[in-house]
């Protein structure tokens, strides 16, 4: 099919692609609690609703604990809902998040990354939705705006196969205030890749039920005499839930290519990885980053690629262990921590090759936190210290601070 | 036979009595009636129901004799202490 000549180019900020990105897929209920960075998310989709461009119910709330309860109910009454939030929002939500998930909704939430406090700081790193990583949501990383718009719309379809929330994560200032140019699909073609959303359970009041009630331990016969689950077989079927997400992303995204004429990548995505002896890894836009460190070791000899994981939740742990087969040495590159462990994405990683054939040494690093500002030649000298380490038969560091002047 | 069967992707019930099982089996002490001492057993009418007013459960049926559903009372002895003829009593099972 290919490129539709009606799409258009804007030059538009990652908050505004989100904005449109959820209009485009006719979402029916919003409701979200602004929060800087997330902001201008709430303000272009308030703005959608009320000037009639967007035939939506746009709830306002007083917190984003209610912004997710609000999307929970619709959801569960079988609306399209979205919401987006940032650090402390998110954290707010927290009881509501498990929910959401629990509950099999398929909600669609940006998460505009930003520290966490305290002390106070509203800018980017991704301490927040990693945080939230056990929750039992699919995490998307975008590098770009024009990702922050595909993957919205990829988003749902992900989500309403699955019957599980997603998480259209990218970093706060650098993403959501920058603009870049984006293009932007029609309606026609959005409304032919995504059908409307149908929920799993059919709310019917002729035949009423208890959704989501006390569920204990056990599996417990219902009025039918049939075996209904206990609270651990709902568990082991919302992970299967996500197991299986890791196909249908890959399948939604080479549909969306075909429709569209972009790929956001599948689980990964790569840049000059396929003979690198030096493989970057990290999420988001600090992963583009390094993409440009690796054209300046390049120039200088270095076999170096970037792994960039889009996917963070469920984790690509074949797909790292297949791109990570022939590498040297893995440097890894967090926005945040797990206090008293390390970076959360260089502890998965280590835990995905683990038994595998090759297992190169890992390096990881903490970078960037609280908008702590990182620069290709920075990523580039931490390669090049780590490769030094190497020659030098050290293999085992502790995790490094990136431009940590303590 | 696993639960897969149920066919359900969330939790979910009827609301109907039982939807919860068995939940008497939760109890640790049993309320027992003195229809010497009940106002509507004495009556033989529906009057004073408090019982059956504040019964979490709703367990006792608006009828006289009072008659608790043993099968789903969980013994919180709320219907004792509201009972204002001290017609009920907890006693440990
Ligand atoms: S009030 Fe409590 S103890 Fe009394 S009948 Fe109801 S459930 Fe049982
Ligand atoms: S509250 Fe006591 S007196 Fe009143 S109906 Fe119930 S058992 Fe009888």
């Amino acid at each position: 099919m290919g490129k539709d000549e009606d799409s258009k180019f804007l030059i538009i900020t990652g908050n505004q692609a989100l904005a449109l990105g959820a209009k485009l897929c006719r979402v029916q209920v919003i409701s979200a609690y602004p929060i800087t960075p997330q902001s201008p998310v709430t303000e272009t989709l308030s703005h959608y609703v009320e000037s009639g461009q967007l035939k939506a119910e746009y709830v306002n709330v007083e917190s984003e604990h209610s912004a997710l309860s609000v999307c929970i109910g619709a959801s569960t009454a079988g609306a399209r809902a979205f919401t987006a939030t940032s650090a402390n929002g998110l954290a707010y939500m927290c009881e509501v998040i498990h929910w959401a998930a629990g509950a099999r909704l398929p909600i669609v939430m940006g998460c505009v990354n930003r520290a966490m406090a305290a002390p106070w700081n509203v800018l980017n790193d991704q301490q927040d939705s990693m945080s939230q990583r056990d929750a039992g949501w699919i995490q998307i990383f975008c590098r770009n705006n024009q990702e922050v718009l595909d993957t919205a719309i990829q988003a749902f379809k992900i989500a309403e196969t699955v019957y599980a929330p997603v998480m259209v994560c990218y970093d706060g200032y650098l993403l959501s205030h920058t603009v870049m140019p984006v293009e932007a699909p029609t309606q026609e073609q959005v409304d032919a890749f995504l059908p409307p959303y149908r929920p799993h359970t059919i709310l019917d009041p002729e035949n009423p039920k208890n959704i989501n009630q006390v569920t204990l331990a056990n599996p417990r016969l219902d009025e039918r005499g049939v075996m209904c689950h206990g609270y651990m077989e709902l568990r082991f079927l919302l992970e299967e839930a996500l197991e299986s997400a890791r196909d249908t992303i890959v399948a939604v995204g080479k549909e969306y290519e075909e429709a569209f004429g972009r790929s956001c990548g599948g689980m990964l995505w790569e840049y000059r990885a396929e003979d690198a002896e030096v493989i970057l890894v990290a999420a988001g836009s600090l992963a583009s980053e390094a993409s440009m460190a690796v054209d300046a070791l390049r120039e200088t000899g270095i076999a170096a690629g970037v792994v960039g994981v889009r996917v963070y939740r469920p984790f690509p742990k074949e797909e790292l262990r297949e791109a990570l087969r022939d590498a040297r040495l893995v440097l890894v590159f967090d926005k945040s921590l797990s206090y008293g462990n390390e970076g959360p994405i260089c502890t998965d990683l280590k835990a995905a090759l683990y038994g595998s054939e090759s297992m190169p040494p890992v390096q990881g690093h903490i970078a960037g936190l609280g908008g702590r500002d990182i620069k290709a030649r920075e990523i580039e000298a931490a390669t090049r210290k780590a490769l030094q380490n190497l020659e030098a038969g050290i293999t085992t560091k502790p995790t490094e601070w990136l431009n940590c002047h303590i | 036979m696993g639960t897969r069967e149920c066919g359900h992707t969330g939790a979910m019930s009827s609301p109907t009595k039982g939807e919860a099982g068995l939940t008497g089996q939760w109890r640790t002490s049993r309320p027992v009636v003195d229809h010497e001492k009940c106002t509507a057993s004495k009556a033989g009418k529906t009057v004073c129901m408090q019982c059956w007013t504040y019964c979490p459960e709703a367990v006792i049926p608006k009828q006289v004799p009072i008659e608790i559903d043993m099968d789903y009372c969980k013994g919180c002895g709320i219907c004792e202490e509201v009972c204002p003829a001290h017609a009920i009593t907890m006693e440990a099972e």
